[in-house]
């Protein structure tokens, strides 16, 4: 009797597993589909390295995927030693009660919070009139890297307290330094977090739209430096569909190039974390 | 957990470098929101000076041209758009992050997994523009207007989806196969198993991934504004428009000046003042679990 | 150890990087930051292209994010010159302006909504929530989606000035802020109505969206009665400045009120000025 009702509950919440997960997986297969329904016909090499004409409608994003990879460049560079070092500090130096990093971590979470506007006006204010860098990359991507770190750092912090402490306390009496522990050992097993982590950061900064037309901004002209304004994809998207009458086509087009540089960021990502995870452990 | 903090001196001069670079990094981290408090501070200071923050809960409506700057309709709108869109993502979430580990044969789960880490990086554009153009109408024909409460927590709940599922995921991927192990021993079923062993192991993930998914549920902009409506109005029901602070900021900043722009800011501190509330709860509430944790 | 190793490479990548990038940028040429009305941008971003094939050695930048965006950057000096989608407040006149080209604002409809024609007073009693149904108007029986555009937006003070309404008295179901967004709400619900852009506005209802322009005052809303000045909603695009226009700034602005940007403005659905 008490089997039965156990396997019915079992039998339930298998169904209900499968029917979210089918139930997700129609819902986004259809704003792919409507993505690529819509955006095909557009693509091809030419969309993608020629210079957009007519504000947009015709022509393609050649200058405009430029200037995204540079963004993401700029913003990665410097999000992720903050991120993993600031990560690090919470995850192995701090404990619950450690004044510091209650603060840190309060401000953080604070900060995942702020809306991407709102960063758009501070990166505005900071980076393009404060430190001189006017309209450019370089004041797009540090705007992105203070967005994403709350992300970077809490996913990674997670990935690390997750670790047992078995191997940190195994690394100690081998006599290694701290360095080398978390360099060695924490590092590989924390991977799969650091990289979650990335990941959503980096989706997050390259679908940044509101921040961006503060601090990149409007210019879709192949940038000649980091200085240069450069328009990224995703304000390109939004200019698109919402201010030029007729922009809808290309509008799809540059979305469905955007999710493929994403899956392709995305398959490079987890290939770097298994070499990572293969070549750098301690030989055995 | 074992941490070090105790023989913080250690001998190896690697980790006196290793520990001050660190700290570095952190401090830059934390300093972060104390310079955008200051920022917004400084441009929300006109309004908050001049108007007083008694009149932004005691005004009779949001008219910023005539000098009326009432925002708590804006605040429900906010909260119950972030609140829906929570309870709709959080359970599906853990599901959905459940599937990937213990119910999908490893291809599907990989597929699944794939899907979802893309949709984490869909622009919030490419949401509201399908919120626009598919969901919207869809709405509209069934109960008019169309732009509604509702568009936005489901379109909302679509997209912090992604976020509750991957941190999940990745905590679940964290724990130990012998949990796995001694649990199949005890002869426990899939579903107990997970209910009984792995959630609560997984507890602390969860826990981040949900607060992550209000973070950006709280801080979305772009696709909210194009399904909410944006009538400023405390909604009666999920049909109702609505406008969030986010939305308020996106839509009248490039046109706003003086005060209005002013109060624009302090709306943007209003926000942030949720999130410190929501943070303060979250904090106490895992106070709470490691205090029974404890016992 | 290897970590400070990577940690040194990628300091010495940034400030290489960043080394490069001010060479470079020192190295570039006149550079004319213009800042300001979304509606407007994307025309003077085609114009500034136009101007850098003919003046070599010149760079125009064009940043959007609205009219009073273009006023601040103006003020404190981020741009040298704003784009404002409005005739300048009394307030404001100290800057110095140039028009550019004129656009209308026209009321829109779903294509398959019966009603044709609407009478400033039937448009007044929409939008103040006085007729809340089609059925009033000669329509079907459907209640009326009232479209509003959001404070601040020179549209919408046009709009109200028009039609004597205050924004206080409106009851709207759906407020917007661009003008595809208005479209898009509309070709969504056959029982919208909203106002934006003629050009816009035309531009769609030619290319198989389902929308029609009303007539306003019987006078047809379309580009041609822009120009003519009968169409009785219009707007003057404007470029600004703190100080007055000299040097390549004043050459610009001769450039973009010549005939030689004509076509380029007709592209983008506004109306040259004579």
């Amino acid at each position: 009797m008490l089997t039965q009702t156990k396997d019915t509950e079992e039998r339930i919440w298998t169904l209900m597993i499968w029917s979210s997960v089918g139930l997700i997986s129609l819902g986004f297969l259809w704003i792919l589909g409507d993505l690529l329904w819509h955006g095909w016909t557009q693509l091809n090499w030419n969309f993608l390295f020629s210079s957009p004409k007519n504000s947009g409608r015709e022509g393609g994003i050649g200058p405009i995927l430029i200037s995204t990879s540079l963004i993401i460049g700029v913003c990665m560079i410097i999000a992720w030693p903050i991120g993993l070092g600031t990560a690090i500090f919470l995850a192995e130096y701090t404990q619950d009660h450690h004044r510091f990093g209650r603060l840190i971590r309060g401000s953080l979470d604070v900060l995942a919070g702020v809306p991407s506007i709102v960063f758009g006006l501070f990166g505005n204010a900071l980076f393009c009139q404060a430190l001189g860098l006017g309209f450019s990359i370089l004041s797009g991507g540090l705007t992105l890297a203070c967005m994403v770190l709350p992300m970077l750092i809490r996913t990674t912090e997670e990935s690390f307290r997750a670790i047992t402490s078995d191997q940190r306390l195994a690394a100690t009496a081998l006599g290694f330094s701290r360095s080398t522990t978390i360099w060695c050992i924490l590092l590989p097993a924390a991977m799969p977090g650091l990289l979650a982590g990335s990941i959503l950061g980096l989706g997050r900064a390259i679908a940044e739209t509101a921040a961006l037309i503060f601090t990149s901004g409007y210019v879709d002209r192949m940038p000649e430096s980091l200085l240069d304004s450069g328009r990224s994809l995703s304000i390109h998207i939004y200019d698109l569909a919402m201010n030029v009458a007729g922009g809808n086509p290309n509008a799809y087009a540059t979305a469905i190039v955007l999710v493929s540089l994403l899956i392709i960021i995305n398959l490079t990502a987890s290939w770097i974390a298994d070499q990572w995870t293969t070549s750098n452990q301690l030989p055995t | 957990m074992i941490s070090f903090s105790n023989n913080i001196s250690s001998q190896f001069l690697n980790d006196r470098v290793l520990l001050w670079s660190l700290r570095f990094f952190a401090l830059i981290a934390g300093s972060l929101l104390f310079l955008i408090v200051i920022f917004l501070i400084h441009e929300a200071w006109p309004a908050l000076h001049q108007l007083g923050i008694t009149s932004f809960f005691t005004d009779n409506a949001w008219y910023p041209t005539e000098s009326l700057y009432l925002l708590t309709p804006m605040l429900w709108g906010t909260f119950l758009a972030t609140i829906g869109a929570v309870i709709l993502a959080a359970p599906i979430g853990i599901l959905s992050a459940v599937f990937i580990h213990y119910y999908a044969p490893s291809l599907l789960a990989i597929t699944y997994r794939r899907l979802i880490e893309l949709l984490a990086g869909i622009p919030s554009v490419v949401f509201g523009l399908w919120g626009l153009v598919v969901l919207v109408p869809l709405i509209a024909s069934w109960q008019p207007p169309g732009p509604s409460l509702l568009a936005g927590m489901l379109i909302l709940f679509l997209m912090i989806l992604p976020t509750i599922t991957l941190v999940i995921h990745s905590s679940l991927a964290q724990i130990p196969i012998a949990y796995i192990h001694n649990a199949t021993a005890l002869g426990l079923g899939r579903w107990s198993m997970i209910r009984k062993v792995i959630l609560p192991a997984a507890k602390s993930g969860i826990f981040t991934g949900i607060f992550l998914g209000v973070a950006r549920a709280l801080g979305e902009t772009m696709a909210i504004l194009m399904v909410c409506g944006n009538v400023v109005q405390a909604p009666s029901h999920l049909f109702d428009p609505i406008r969030t602070l986010t939305a308020n900021i996106a839509l009248e900043m490039a046109y706003a000046l003086g005060n209005h722009r002013s109060t624009l800011f302090v709306s943007g501190l209003m926000l942030m003042a949720m999130v410190v509330i929501f943070v303060l709860i979250a904090e106490q509430l895992r106070y709470r679990e490691t205090y029974a944790d404890a016992n | 150890m290897t970590k400070f190793k990577i940690a040194t490479w990628l300091g010495a990548l940034v400030f290489s990087v960043m080394a490069w990038s001010q060479t470079l940028a020192i190295a570039s040429q006149e550079k004319l930051v213009i800042s300001g009305s979304s509606t407007m941008a994307p025309l003077v971003a085609e114009i500034g292209k136009r101007f850098e094939n003919l003046h070599p050695g010149t760079r125009v930048d064009v940043q959007t994010g609205g009219s009073s965006r273009g006023i601040a950057d103006t003020v404190n000096g981020l741009a040298d010159i704003g784009m404002v989608s409005r005739a300048l407040k009394p307030h404001e006149h100290a800057l110095h302006g140039a028009t550019i080209a004129h656009d209308g604002i026209t009321m829109i409809l779903h294509k398959d909504n019966p009603v044709d024609e609407l009478s400033n007073e039937h448009i007044k009693a929409i939008y103040s929530g006085v007729i809340t149904n089609w059925k009033t108007v000669g329509g079907l029986d459907a209640p009326i989606t009232v479209i509003n555009k959001a404070e601040g937006r020179s549209t919408l003070e046009l709009f109200l000035q028009y039609f004597q309404l205050s924004n206080r008295i409106i009851r709207a179901h759906v407020i917007i802020g661009d003008n595809e967004q208005g479209i898009k709400t509309i070709a969504g619900n056959p029982h919208a109505i909203g106002y934006v852009s003629v050009g816009t506005a035309q531009y769609d209802a030619t290319h198989e969206v389902p929308i029609k322009l009303l007539a306003l005052h019987h006078i047809p809303a379309t580009l041609k009665t822009v120009q003519a000045g009968t169409f009785p909603l219009s707007r003057p695009l404007t470029l600004v400045s703190k100080n007055p226009f000299t040097g390549l700034a004043q050459t610009f602005i001769d450039f973009s009120q010549s005939p030689a940007v004509h076509d380029l403005i007709l592209k983008q659905y506004f109306v040259p000025i004579p």
